[in-house]
């Protein structure tokens, strides 16, 4: 059994630091879908809030890989 | 056993990847030759679906105007208002460019997204930073610019100590470097995915084989396929999330409030 693996902490730091911006896009699209299934005339006015909460939320995540990739 | 089948030589892909040599000189690479041909494309796109126009437009005239209004009313008017329209032609020009340099990333044997070579999406976050930071001084001075972004009424006095700086970092530094991160590492990251499951399916196949490797590989190639058409999904959107921000900073630099 000689196995060594190989890599960098910096993804499994990326991997805990996706968790935030995880629960947060879940969060945004949970309101999303609740909104629509009681309201589903609403859909084209929540669907651009939807996607630009997702937008701010995910900017976490991808400044998260962003320095993963960047801090060595 | 689990280790038996972890290659040891596989040498999982990374940011090397993405560095392409030179073709001709240092100038001319394949990111740069993707950014031409894009252009190319875009620019014949929009010329031949204007080109003859008729009152009952064919396939490619009813494309390219469900396009072009898609972001003239669902990105411009909705997020600036009807002012927003004479900004159309800017945001119309940063949607087919951005989503034309996206989706190259999974056109066959083109295969590289260019905008997630850094300077595409700084190059473009720069124009929108400038475009709406311009707007709103003219707008309204700019003593009175700072005045009201730092210090929008309404808000207890002592609140100001931490709002002013968070709202003149947010909005000078964090707007256009999260404009273009979000961009280059979203198209950077699924570039990645997709090269790891289609060189890492070719790998269990070719070079470990036996039927874990057989079955191991076929899923990770066939993970691959679904995962490029999710890519694809992936970069449309991030061309209208990218032109949906552009229009809303430009809507908060003419919006009352400032």
């Amino acid at each position: 059994m000689s196995g060594t693996v190989n890599g960098s902490l910096n993804m499994i730091g990326y991997g805990l630091a996706a968790i935030g911006p995880g629960v947060g896009i879940g969060l945004i699209f949970a309101a999303y879908i609740n909104g629509v299934a009681r309201q589903p005339e609403a859909r084209s006015v929540l669907q651009g809030i939807a996607i630009l909460g997702f937008a701010l939320a995910e900017a976490l995540a991808i400044i998260g890989i962003g320095l993963a990739f960047a801090l060595k | 056993m689990i280790y038996a089948l972890v290659p040891t030589q596989f040498t999982p892909p990374g940011p090397i990847d993405f560095e392409y040599p030179g073709i001709a000189g240092t100038f001319v690479t394949k990111p740069m030759l993707i950014i031409v041909l894009g252009s190319v494309a875009v620019a014949w796109f929009l010329w031949a679906a204007s080109r003859r126009a008729a009152i009952v437009p064919g396939k490619l005239q009813y494309t390219g105007e469900a396009l072009y209004g898609f972001v003239r009313n669902q990105i411009a008017i909705d997020s600036i208002g009807r002012e927003g329209i004479k900004y159309v032609p800017y945001l119309a020009t940063l949607f087919f460019f951005v989503a034309a340099l996206n989706i190259s990333g999974i056109i066959p044997l083109v295969q590289f997204p260019a905008t997630s070579r850094i300077a595409i999406p700084l190059f473009l976050a720069i124009i929108t930073w400038a475009i709406f930071n311009y707007i709103g001084m003219r707008r309204v001075g700019v003593g009175h610019y700072f005045k009201a972004m730092m210090f929008p009424p309404g808000i207890p006095k002592p609140v100001y100590v931490l709002l002013a700086p968070i709202e003149l970092l947010s909005t000078f530094f964090f707007r256009p470097i999260t404009l273009c991160l979000r961009l280059t590492f979203n198209m950077f990251a699924g570039h990645l995915v997709l090269l790891l499951s289609i060189l890492g399916g070719e790998y269990l196949l070719t070079k470990t084989g036996g039927v874990v490797g057989y079955a191991a590989g076929s899923v990770s190639i066939l993970g691959g396929i679904v995962l490029t058409a999710f890519e694809g999904f992936v970069q449309l959107l991030q061309a209208y999330v990218f032109t949906l921000l552009s229009a809303l900073y430009i809507g908060g630099a003419l919006a009352d409030e400032h």
